[in-house]
Parts: structure tokens; C-alpha cells; sequence
């Protein structure tokens, strides 16, 4: 328990730059001086900028956004861990307290073809929103519809919708995936929906839909070294990829 | 001038129903000449989008983020009213509607909130059948909860996460109609201007965030569903991209500005451990019903580990001021209280700003373990960021700037005077008065979005020929000159000063003087203050990197300069309410127990604020408040 | 055919051909312990085996066929992989990836490196020094043909090192069939794992006791 001490660190860190999507980039060193522990990890990159624009130097960009873990925005590999290996936690509710005085960090882009740099640590994500755009939802119209009780949901299988549903879509399960694969991201939508009778009647087109655009987006394919539920900041569970494969299974079957 | 919200007449029951009847149709088959540009896509602007583009219409739609699924509206927490009345526990929609008018101090329209309460039924439906998980008991039925002070369990939610299940929601439907082709959508687009044609909105002029590319996109509606302004005061729990910025562009061409003095302070967010703070995090107000409020009464005890302050030490503000509600005190009453102990000398952790709220009373008397079980995620996220263990040590909190109730005025169709230019969510004025209730943001999103613009877009369309514009127009070439010239000339200033710190400043000059409460002086200082620093920002700051590619900076630099001019118009609207009502409190209008004392007789009515220029007097255009329905009377949580 | 082209129906035909090639090395390593009871046990099953006569061949090209399959995709989807990730980082840190399923492809190339090897050597009988004679009812002397050859120690050893190389690619191969196939949960994933683990161990422990009995024996004789 900190009694917010004074006591401040200096930091040395290796980021990665990269002016353009065409440009080669590479790792740049810079030091971070007086960090408060109290500080989030992304203001202590703030505050680096910060000494980057007084000199006239070009600051470093990053995703972000909400900065309390919901928005999935932020998006950087510190120290060859998507958001900093700390359990559930997404980089921008990272504190500096879990580092030392004098520590070298690495902060590298999220790193997978399908997920191409735009500068630095800014990469482009879109490939994740046309899995979602190949079958991600249920083919409800606005208005129309039946009472929300008219479906009866028991709190298991509402409960295990909702644990598929806590995905962010931030991408941490790609960039950790040795195989730059989106198949955690993938089958948590595939399962929520499978989990629940509003979803069933597509589910064996989403099924296929979905893992086809997956591919066609260039992320690699699942070999089970589970690396991204460990990177998941909300700790999607690889259950629901065994779930997503028994869907495809069903849906070949039928 | 006075405003006419243009609301429907007639028994409040059937207003909604009558007027949609009274809307003009667009033919089917012509609905796809018509193309509708949809600026911002969370709840509001993404369940709009989905809706308009499944009835045919051609739109466009645009966010600042990587992806529509990540709008600020996935922070919400608490969950999302509806009067289903599903726990037989006396709900209506006449009750919900009642509420409404009641918590926003009687400073919102009678039959908007109605059409509100009356459509927050096919909400639920909506989400449910898009699959969102709601909470379900074990036989299978929806759960509710009690919110927010509310005396009825109308509360839908999904974990702590309900905003963001009903943002997945609206982002799948919109999904949906991207594939299906009706909705084209710009990521990382930034909009920076609206085009206005001979009076009428046309267009609007983009940055394009990735390559730096200044484009107009024309369409014969605009739509603007971009969100608050909280963070005008620099430290809100809004997300760090929120800006004012596509509502004051819209506003500097001509969109009226309502009440934008409304905004909503929530009492329990973490508080700020230093200047190098970016933002702010909430902290669902149900803590409150189990934690007590207290600081030191000396002020030298402040400093000590709490354990350390006696009892006899200990000043339970809350308990003492307001007995019969004591911890439980409205929003803003609560807010206000926290912020006079910390000015006082008796707050609490860094720089003084924070107040305990212990839960050693309901631990010893319910055990850690039900402590636990209510609010054990709230527990480990205070935790995450503070490293404090709440169970073992009272927490801290300070109050926050949250909502913003005001926005663009917009009449019953959610037109706004500019025509052709309409107005969803918390971009516009029109619901929640001067206080928002627990639950009710979600809510108007989704009603908007969903079941309202869907019909009175049409109303408008149906008046116009499709496709009456050209981006060869000479306002179109003036507008992405404009732009480009603004940009040029904040970088050819190479002051000293960043942008974080002038706008760190501003949201100094913010929240001392025109936060929680208000008054002539402080507002007075803030009206001098404010020039000054938006003289500062057009001559000392410093922006590196070029125009033509993504910069960060840039994007930045935009915002806080149209803070710097919205600042002035927050205090200005301010200044002139001479009266206290909901989230906004000016201290020489109080009862003297504390309580907000409104002033019916001279400013029952919605401020609507023309743009006459920078650092000029704007005009002041008022629309009444009629109310027919609810008795106007004074708030009372005694 | 879609699932010849699916993300997933090209693992689930890895899954099932690998599972099968898993039953056989139960069923051999079961076959090959008969060598336990000394010449008469481990030539009589060569002996039952060979008078199956056509039968051999169906199974061999059953065999041909799994192992083809299994190597065509395994390829395949590794190529694939490597192409989706192709920059990697400055510093990367695994958290769950283990030695044994970042290592698929290499032991599975060392394992069909062997296979090779084992059907040249004690199948077709072409490695040079191979005793190729028959024991006195008339039956292929198996028996003897064995534990000469792994009383050779850097024999021995390349059946020792591929061993473990059957031991690193099943004990990440056989859970993952289970989670390929659709049937884990978050309850049985921990178990199947350590099942999984057990079943390669098995394999590996009763696969490498008879080279290193015979060599052990002739290294004290």
C-alpha cells in the first residue's frame, strides 16, 4: 500500500518509430525522467511527448483513448507483452508503480500482417470490423420486435453470453498470438451469439462466414498456444474457440 | 427571437403517436437518392445510421476512433431505464416521464420526455433481439435494478458494462448495413466544418486523421450525434478524444447552443494524483449506499493514515448536513459538500483533493465478504489505479465533471434552426433539462438513434429534392479552404507552449470557477480569464510535424481551440441563469439549507445561444418551458 | 470443397489424422513390447502380421494416407502462420505458449525424418548392417535383428532423440485435438492438458525402454 511517496524513477525507454505505413522504423531510445508511481503508463508517455515537442522533435503516437479499459483504443507490446503483461489490464490502466527505478522498457506496435502500422504504435485495426461486418450480429430489424421477455434467457447461459461479450476488440489477442491469428477475438462474437436463442438461427452461417473473412483478412490460423487468452486484458477464455470450432462442426453436419 | 420547439398539442398520451402520423413518408423506392451523413456513431449516431440505412437511405458515417465499436458511450456503467414495469412495482411511462421532468428541475420539454419515456420499452426489445446479455434471473426473465435514487427497479443491465453491450449492439446493426452496402463508413475522419448552402446544411468538411487529407462530404441531411463537452475542464470522465468541436463548427454556422451552463458533476470518481493527470475515473454511485463521507475535522489531521484520525476527529459532512438523507444526498449536493470540506483545508491525499468514503461501518456489520460480493470489481478497480486496498482503508474520492446536459437546440424532430441539420444523444439540449438521472444517457441514445430520427428525417426529406448539392459550390471550396487555413496558421506560430499545457490551464480556470459552484465573481474571472488564454494559444503555441499525415498534435490543437471558444459561452450562459436548477448552481441562488433555488418566474425557458463571432457578444434567443402535465415545483430530497 | 479451405475444417482434418496416427503408436508400442518375451513373442506378432498378406498393404496405404494428410496441412497452415506475423517483435515474452507447441513443425519434421528412417531400417531392411535372418520355426528373426541394431549406441540414439521429439509434438498434439474437435471447456481444458501430457509420456517411456534395456544389458555384458 503506497502512502504516495515523493520518490520518483527514471526510466529509459525503446520505442519503436516509424513515420509512415511505408516507412522503415525502428527502435529510438528515450529517457523518462522523475515518473511518479502514481502515474497510468500512457501519461507517462504524455509526459515524454511532452519534452519530444518542446525540443521540436516529432512526438510519439499512440492509440488511446477512454483510458479506463473499455474503449479497447490503446494498443501498444510493453516489454514484448500486449498491454504489459499485468492480469486484465489493458496499457492505459498500467501504473508505473509495477516498474523500477532505472528499468529499460520496450514499447513496440501491435505486430501482425493483418494489423499494418500507420506511425509508430498506431496500427490499423479495421481487419477486426469486417470479421464483425461478415456475420456478427443477428439479422434484427429496428422496431418490430417481440417483448424482451418473450425469450426466455436462464442466467447461465445469459451469464456465459456475457462472458464472451466482455471482449474490447482491442486486438491484444493478434499481436500476442504467435501465428497473428484473431480466432479468440472471433469466436468470442461467435459464441455469445451461439449462446443465445436470438443467435441460433444464423449461427451456422455466421460460423462460416466469420472464420472465412478471418482468413481473408490475412491473420494466421489458431494452433492452441493459447498466448491470447493470457494477453487478453479482460480474460476471454480459449473456451469459446473450442466453442466456435464445435459450431463449425454443426454447421458442416447440417 | 422566441424559439418554437414545434411539439405536438394535444393530450401528452397521444402526442408522440399523432405527430409520427402527421410526419411525411418518403416513397421506398426513392429513399436510396436521399444520402444522410451521420457524424459520430456511438448509441445515438450509431443506432441511427443502422436504422437509416436499413430503410434505404444512403449514408455516411463518420468517427474520430479506429472503429465505430469504440465511441464513449462504452463507459457507461450503471445501466439503462425503461418503464416495462416488469417487477410490478408501480412503474409506467407516465411515472418515468414524471421522473424525468422532476429530476431535471422542470428545465426540459414536456413532450420530448414523454416520446422518451414512451419509446424506452422498444429499447429493451431492440437490444435484447440483437443479442446484448443482459442480466437474467435463473428462470430466465430480465433483471432490474433500483438506481440512482429511483423508487422503482426500472433499471436494465449487463454487468457493470451495460453501456458497452449496448454500443456492441448498435455497432452490430450497424455492421450489418455496412455489408449490406447502405452505410459507408469513414474511420479516423474528423469533422471540421458544416457546410451550409443558401441557409440550409449541405455537408461537412472532414479531416481525414490517417492521411491528413481535408475533403467536404455532401449529403442532403446532416446528422450530428458527437457527444458532451465535459472536457472543457480538462479532467472528466469523458473519454480523451470527447470534444465540442463538431457541435461548435456547427454552431459558428449559424446552430443555436442551448443551456450550456447544464453540466454534470458525479460525486465519487477517483481523484487526481497529480498534474500529469489526463483523466478520470468513475466510480458507480451505489457505493455510496454503503459508504459513509467523511475528512478530518482538524486540519492537521489530514496528512495522518485514517486509522490514526479518532472517531471524535472524524467530520461524517454529509450526516451532519443533510440528516434524513445523509451519505445517499443528491449528485449535485454531494458533489458540492465534497469540494466545500476540500476548500476548507480538511481534504484529503495529494493536493488535498479527496474525501473518505469508509465502508468500515458496513464491514463490520455485513462482513468483507457481502462488501465484497456488491461491489468487488469497484473495489479492485480503485485498487488498479490507486494500489490502496478499499476494505482495509477508507477510499478517496472527489467529484468529477461527467454529462453535459445542454447541446444544440433542436425543435421536436430534432432539427435544429439550421434546416437540414439535426441534432442526436448528448449533442443536443433536449431531455434531461438542468440534471440527468442514473440510467437515462443510454436511454436517450438509443431513442434517438433508433425510434425517433428514423421518422422525423423523413418528415424533412420528404420536403426536399434529393440531391440538391455540388461539391463544386463555392461554399464548399471557402469551407476546406477555411480549414486548411486554420491549420496552416496554428503551425506557423512555433510559440513555446504545448497544447496539453494551455489546455491544462483552461480546465484550471474551468473548474475553479465555473464547476460546481458558480458564481457572478467567479464567472466574471473566468469571462477575463478565458481571452487570455485563447490569446496565448494563438500566439505561443507550438505544434510539430506537418498538416499531411496522422498528427496527433494537430487533432489536439483543434479541439482545445474550440474549447478555448466554448469556454466563454458555458460562463457566459452561466452568468446570466440567475437562478440555481440542477447541475447548475450558482451560490447567491440557494435555500439556506444548500438547496438549489430555481427562479420560474424569469428563467423557466431554454437558452439558446447564436454565434455572433469570436470574443463577441453572442444573442441570447429564449423558447418557455410550459409545463401541463407535472406540477412545477420545488425539487425537494428531504 | 469449403472445409478443404476453412480456417477450421483443415485443423479438424490435422486433428483427426493426427489422433489416428496417435492410436497407432498405442497399438504399436503395445506390438513392440512383445519383445519383452524374448525372440518367441515379438517374431510370432511379425509373423501374424505378415500372414494378414493384402490387408498389410490396405493398412499401409491407410497409414500412407493419415501421415500425407496430417503433413500436407501441417505445412500448409505453418507457412500460413509464419506469413501472418511476419516482423516479430524486438522483445517478446511468452505467457502461455509452450517449448512444445512453438516447436510443432520441427518435431514434426524430425518425426517423418525418422519414420523414414525406422521404415528403411526395420521395414524394408536396406540400412546397411541390418541382420536380416530367420529364426529356427522359420519366422523373420525380428528379435534378433533388433537388439543387434540397438546395441548400436548412435542407433539407439536416433531412436531415443526422436522419442522425445513424439513426446514434445503429442504432448501439445493430443489436448489440442480435443480443443479442435469442439469438446473443452474452461472445467475439463486443465485435465485434458495433463491427460494429454500423460499419454505422450506413456509413449515416450515405453517406446525408449527397449533401446535403452538392450543397450543397457550389452553395456554390462
Amino acid at each position: 500500500m503506497s502512502d504516495h511517496t515523493t520518490n520518483t524513477m527514471n526510466l529509459t525507454l525503446h520505442v519503436w518509430r516509424q513515420k509512415g505505413p511505408n516507412a522503415t522504423g525502428k527502435l529510438e531510445t528515450y529517457e523518462a525522467k522523475h515518473i511518479s508511481p502514481d502515474m497510468s503508463f500512457l501519461e507517462m508517455v504524455d509526459e515524454v511527448n511532452e519534452t519530444l515537442i518542446k525540443k521540436g522533435a516529432d512526438p510519439i503516437a499512440f492509440d488511446h483513448d477512454c483510458r479506463e479499459g473499455i474503449c479497447g483504443m490503446c494498443s501498444q507490446v510493453v516489454n514484448g507483452v500486449p498491454h504489459g503483461g499485468q492480469d486484465r489490464t489493458t496499457v492505459c490502466q498500467l501504473h508505473m508503480r509495477s516498474f523500477k527505478d532505472g528499468d529499460n522498457i520496450f514499447i513496440e506496435p501491435w505486430r501482425a500482417r493483418a494489423f499494418p502500422v500507420i506511425k509508430d504504435l498506431v496500427v490499423d485495426r479495421s481487419a477486426l470490423d469486417t470479421i464483425i461486418q461478415a456475420g456478427g450480429y443477428t439479422s434484427c430489424h429496428t422496431g418490430g420486435i417481440p417483448d424482451g421477455n418473450a425469450l426466455l434467457i436462464p442466467k447461465p447461459e445469459a451469464d456465459y453470453a456475457m462472458d464472451a461479450a466482455e471482449c474490447i476488440g482491442c486486438g491484444a489477442c493478434v499481436a500476442g498470438c504467435p501465428n497473428g491469428s484473431a480466432m479468440l477475438f472471433t469466436s468470442a462474437k461467435v459464441a455469445q451469439l451461439a449462446a443465445l436463442p436470438q443467435g441460433r438461427a444464423e449461427a451456422a452461417v455466421r460460423v462460416n462466414a466469420m472464420t472465412e473473412a478471418l482468413k481473408d483478412c490475412g491473420f494466421g490460423n489458431c494452433t492452441n498456444h493459447y498466448e491470447c487468452q493470457a494477453s487478453c486484458p479482460k480474460g476471454v477464455d480459449v473456451k469459446f474457440i473450442a466453442k466456435l470450432n464445435r459450431e463449425y462442426l454443426k454447421a458442416l453436419a447440417n | 427571437m422566441i424559439l418554437d420547439g414545434k411539439c405536438p398539442t394535444g393530450p401528452i398520451e397521444t402526442t408522440w403517436d399523432k405527430h409520427r402520423f402527421d410526419l411525411k413518408l418518403v416513397n421506398p423506392a426513392n429513399k436510396r437518392k436521399y444520402k444522410i451523413i451521420m457524424v459520430g456513431t456511438g448509441l445515438a449516431g450509431g443506432a441511427a445510421a443502422a436504422s437509416l440505412g436499413e430503410l434505404g437511405y444512403n449514408v455516411e458515417a463518420f468517427c474520430y476512433q479506429d472503429s465505430p465499436r469504440r465511441a464513449h458511450s462504452i463507459a457507461a456503467q450503471g445501466g439503462i431505464n425503461a418503464a416495462k414495469n416488469y417487477p410490478n412495482d408501480g412503474d409506467s411511462i407516465y411515472r418515468l416521464f414524471y421522473d424525468t421532468i422532476k429530476g431535471g428541475d422542470f428545465r426540459a420539454r414536456e413532450a420530448d420526455v414523454w416520446r422518451l419515456a414512451q419509446v424506452s420499452n422498444n429499447i429493451i426489445d431492440q437490444c435484447v433481439a440483437q443479442g446484448v446479455p443482459f442480466a437474467r434471473d435463473y428462470a430466465g426473465y430480465l433483471d432490474n435494478r433500483s438506481f440512482g435514487g429511483a423508487q422503482v427497479s426500472r433499471t436494465f443491465f449487463a454487468r457493470g458494462q451495460t453501456g458497452q453491450q449496448l454500443l456492441l449492439g448498435a455497432y452490430s446493426a450497424l455492421s450489418r448495413q455496412i455489408k449490406a452496402g447502405t452505410v459507408k463508413m469513414f474511420n479516423r475522419t474528423e469533422m471540421l466544418d458544416l457546410i451550409v448552402i443558401d441557409g440550409v446544411a449541405k455537408g461537412i468538411t472532414v479531416r481525414d486523421m490517417v492521411t491528413g487529407e481535408i475533403r467536404a462530404h455532401m449529403g442532403d441531411a446532416v446528422c450530428l450525434a458527437t457527444g458532451g463537452y465535459v472536457n472543457v475542464f480538462y479532467l472528466s470522465t469523458n473519454a480523451m478524444g470527447c470534444s465540442v468541436t463538431a457541435n461548435w463548427k456547427a454552431h459558428k454556422k449559424g446552430a443555436y447552443f442551448a443551456n450550456p451552463c447544464y453540466t454534470q458533476i458525479h460525486p465519487t470518481c477517483i481523484p487526481q494524483t497529480g498534474d500529469h493527470q489526463s483523466k478520470l475515473t468513475l466510480m458507480s454511485e451505489s457505493l455510496r449506499n454503503d459508504g459513509r463521507c467523511w475528512v478530518p475535522k482538524k486540519k492537521e489531521d489530514c496528512g495522518k493514515h485514517p486509522s490514526e484520525v479518532a472517531e471524535d476527529d472524524r467530520d461524517y459532512y454529509l450526516e451532519r448536513k443533510y440528516p434524513s438523507f445523509g451519505n445517499l444526498a443528491p449528485r449535485d449536493i454531494a458533489s458540492r459538500a465534497a469540494k466545500e470540506q476540500c476548500d476548507d483545508g480538511r481534504g484529503v491525499g495529494p493536493g488535498g483533493r479527496g474525501v473518505y468514503l469508509d465502508f468500515a461501518g458496513s464491514i463490520n456489520r455485513l462482513g468483507e465478504h457481502t462488501i465484497k460480493e456488491r461491489y468487488g470489481n469497484l473495489f479492485e478497480m480503485y485498487e488498479k489505479i490507486t494500489d490502496e486496498n478499499g476494505y482495509k482503508r477508507p477510499m478517496r474520492m472527489y467529484p468529477a465533471p461527467h454529462y453535459a446536459m445542454g447541446g444544440l437546440w433542436v425543435d421536436y424532430n430534432l432539427m435544429s434552426n439550421v434546416p437540414g441539420l439535426f441534432v442526436l444523444g448528448e449533442a443536443n439540449f433536449s431531455v434531461h433539462g438542468a440534471n440527468r438521472l442514473g440510467a437515462s444517457a443510454l436511454m436517450q441514445g438509443l431513442a434517438d438513434g433508433y425510434f425517433v430520427i428514423p421518422y422525423t428525417i423523413g418528415g424533412y426529406l420528404a420536403g426536399i429534392k434529393p440531391g440538391d448539392y455540388s461539391l463544386d459550390h463555392a461554399e464548399v471550396k471557402k469551407s476546406i479552404e477555411d480549414v486548411k487555413a486554420t491549420n496552416n496558421k496554428m503551425f506557423a506560430l512555433k510559440g513555446k507552449k504545448t497544447v496539453s499545457e494551455i489546455y491544462r490551464a483552461l480546465g484550471k480556470v474551468m473548474w475553479e470557477n465555473v464547476g460546481m459552484a458558480r458564481s457572478d465573481e467567479s464567472l466574471k474571472n473566468a469571462l477575463k480569464e478565458i481571452p487570455k488564454l485563447r490569446e496565448e494559444f494563438w500566439t505561443n503555441v507550438n505544434i510539430s510535424g506537418e498538416g499531411g499525415e496522422m498528427n496527433q498534435q494537430l487533432e489536439n490543437a483543434g479541439r482545445v481551440a474550440d474549447f478555448l471558444e466554448f469556454a466563454e459561452l458555458l460562463s457566459k450562459d452561466a452568468l446570466t441563469r440567475e437562478e440555481s436548477c440542477g447541475g447548475h448552481f450558482r451560490v447567491e441562488h440557494q435555500m439556506p439549507d444548500g438547496e438549489a433555488m430555481r427562479n420560474d418566474a424569469d428563467f423557466c425557458h431554454v437558452a439558446a445561444w447564436e454565434f455572433k463571432g469570436v470574443g463577441n457578444e453572442p444573442e441570447l434567443h429564449k423558447e418557455p418551458l410550459k409545463f401541463d402535465n407535472v406540477h412545477l415545483a420545488v425539487r425537494s430530497y428531504k | 470443397m469449403q472445409i478443404l479451405k476453412s480456417v477450421v475444417g483443415r485443423k479438424v482434418f490435422m486433428a483427426i489424422t493426427g489422433q489416428c496416427m496417435v492410436l497407432f503408436a498405442v497399438v504399436h508400442l503395445v506390438g513392440n513390447s512383445s519383445i519383452f518375451v524374448g525372440p518367441d513373442g515379438i517374431n510370432a506378432y511379425a509373423k501374424h502380421l505378415h500372414d494378414l498378406g493384402p490387408l498389410v498393404w490396405v493398412f499401409r496405404a491407410g497409414l500412407f494416407a493419415l501421415v500425407s494428410t496430417h503433413i500436407f496441412f501441417g505445412v500448409q497452415l505453418t507457412l500460413e502462420n509464419s506469413a501472418a506475423n511476419p516482423a516479430g517483435y524486438a522483445v517478446k515474452r511468452q505467457l502461455k505458449a509452450t517449448f512444445a507447441s512453438s516447436t510443432m513443425i520441427w518435431t514434426g519434421i524430425t518425426l517423418i525424418a525418422f519414420i523414414v528412417f525406422h521404415l528403411l531400417h526395420f521395414t524394408a531392411r536396406t540400412l546397411p548392417g541390418v541382420v536380416k535372418g530367420v529364426d529356427a520355426l522359420g519366422r523373420y528373426d525380428v528379435f534378433t535383428m533388433v537388439v543387434t541394431a540397438f546395441k548400436n549406441g548412435g542407433i539407439s540414439c536416433v531412436y531415443l532423440v526422436a522419442m522425445a521429439a513424439l513426446f514434445l509434438h503429442l504432448s501439445h498434439g493430443i489436448q489440442s485435438f480435443f480443443q479442435t474437435m469442439g469438446w473443452n471447456t474452461d472445467k475439463t481444458q486443465c485435465s485434458i492438458s495433463m491427460i494429454g501430457k500423460a499419454v505422450a509420456f506413456i509413449l515416450l517411456a515405453g517406446y525408449a525402454v527397449i533401446p535403452i534395456s538392450i543397450l543397457a544389458s550389452a553395456l554390462i555384458k
